[in-house]
């Protein structure tokens, strides 16, 4: 079976790139799961939301926070673009779930994206909000 | 000792010491370029696919439109952002820089346009400080090691001010002087118009896609219009990050240069001032001498006539 080639990049890093069965995105319509021999798309992600892949290497899945970006899909790569984006693994759980009870305190616009964006990131790190 | 030589011993000891914080500046620079060059180059990926998505969307939709894709030639004034660096040492980086941009604004000045500086860079704010002329906004403080968010702060300024309309101040162009990268030894300050787009691919492309001509048709999630509202403001973000790190690049890369040639003519300098120093030490030595040999002489003859 023909295999996705991944790469999740932030403006400034690589963050992950390799083969993977699917990709998880959420866009503003709800999510998408891409699987190998997808048609061309271009999608704009939600800000805070968390992008799941499924390595061919039978490896866990990489889940990722990422705040704002958009992905394109075209000859089975997967291009995830987030301005910015944090590996599940690399985030620190205890810091993340303070913050997220910090924002959910505030009321207001911004306070509802930040708490988006904190939710995101403690779901990226397999916890449940 | 002789007045002479003392105060070129004293030059001698100056300029050591100055040799030596060129020298480590020159050493502070060489060890910075390395990274500088490391994030120009994780900054690529993003940069790449980004120019790709966007030209992809630009040629499917020929009829889209887009304020930020729109030419305004009404509009009468032209934002100029100039990538200076925070501190001086770096030889002709900043005057480079300033120089570009004075014949840019020069030139939109005889097109009949009024040119509006904003400045990255406390040596350009300097500069501008100086003369007393007058600019739009400044950011400083992270020449030489920029993070994105500079980068996004930059970019939704100057956005929003293209945005706005005519009446109120909106700028119909946006150019940016920089200083590109080439190479460690070639840097050269460069005019690149970042508004309206100007979408520079077909060198970025892939082989493949290249020799395919057409790239695939793309489905929009939720709608081209939103894929493009969304995409835009990202790249000039991503653009004016990549000339942030190329500026930085450059001018570590200039400063080296400048501090190895500081250091290599205070060397010379010592080696000059040594032989003056070793000069006027021989000198009063034979004086000295001539001195003594003549005292002696005296001496002798004296004491010879009186017996």
């Amino acid at each position: 079976m023909a295999k996705l080639r991944v790469e999740l990049v932030s403006p400034e890093r690589e963050i992950w790139a390799g083969e993977a069965d699917m990709v998880v995105a959420k866009t503003i319509e709800g999510e998408m799961g891409i699987l190998p021999g997808h048609a061309p798309v271009l999608g704009v992600m939600v800000d805070g939301s968390v992008v799941r892949i499924h390595p061919s290497d039978g490896g866990d899945p990489v889940a990722a926070m990422v705040s704002g970006g958009f992905f394109s899909v075209a000859s089975n790569e997967v291009s995830v673009l987030a301005e910015y984006a944090e590996l599940g693994g690399e985030i620190d759980v205890r810091a993340a779930r303070e913050e997220y009870e910090r924002v959910s305190a505030q009321e207001g616009e911004e306070a509802a994206a930040a708490q988006r964006r904190a939710r995101a990131r403690l779901r990226a790190a397999g916890q449940e909000v | 000792m002789g007045a002479q030589l003392r105060v070129v011993r004293r030059r001698i000891a100056s300029t050591k010491s100055m040799a030596k914080i060129t020298r480590a500046q020159e050493l502070i620079a060489s060890s910075r370029i390395v990274k500088a060059q490391q994030r120009v180059r994780e900054s690529g990926p993003y940069a790449r696919q980004i120019t790709r998505a966007i030209s992809a969307l630009v040629s499917h939709n020929v009829g889209v439109s887009h304020p930020l894709l729109a030419e305004r030639p009404e509009s009468k004034r032209a934002a100029v952002l100039l990538i200076t660096s925070d501190r001086g040492f770096a030889g002709g980086y900043n005057a480079n820089v300033i120089r570009e941009a004075e014949g840019l604004m020069t030139l939109l000045r005889e097109q009949g346009k009024e040119p509006v500086p904003y400045i990255v860079g406390r040596k350009g704010v300097g500069w501008y400080r100086f003369r007393e002329r007058e600019y739009a906004e400044e950011w400083t403080g992270f020449s030489d090691n920029p993070r994105f968010e500079n980068a996004e702060t930059i970019g939704r300024t100057l956005v929003e001010e293209f945005g706005k309309p005519v009446e109120e101040g909106g700028v119909g162009e946006i150019h940016v002087v920089y200083t590109e990268f080439v190479s460690m030894l070639t840097q050269t300050a460069q005019v690149h118009r970042l508004l309206p787009l100007e979408i520079e691919e077909a060198e970025d492309l892939p082989e493949e896609q290249r020799s395919h001509g057409a790239l695939p048709a793309y489905d929009f999630e939720p709608s081209a219009q939103a894929v493009l509202d969304a995409l835009l403001p990202n790249y000039i973000e991503s653009r004016i990050w990549h000339m942030l790190l190329q500026a930085a690049a450059s001018e570590h890369a200039q400063r080296r240069r400048a501090m190895k040639s500081a250091t290599d003519n205070a060397n010379d300098v010592i080696q000059n001032l040594t032989r003056v120093a070793n000069q006027a030490r021989q000198a009063e030595i034979t004086q000295e001498i001539s001195e003594i040999v003549g005292g002696a002489n005296a001496l002798a003859e004296t004491s010879a006539g009186s017996e």
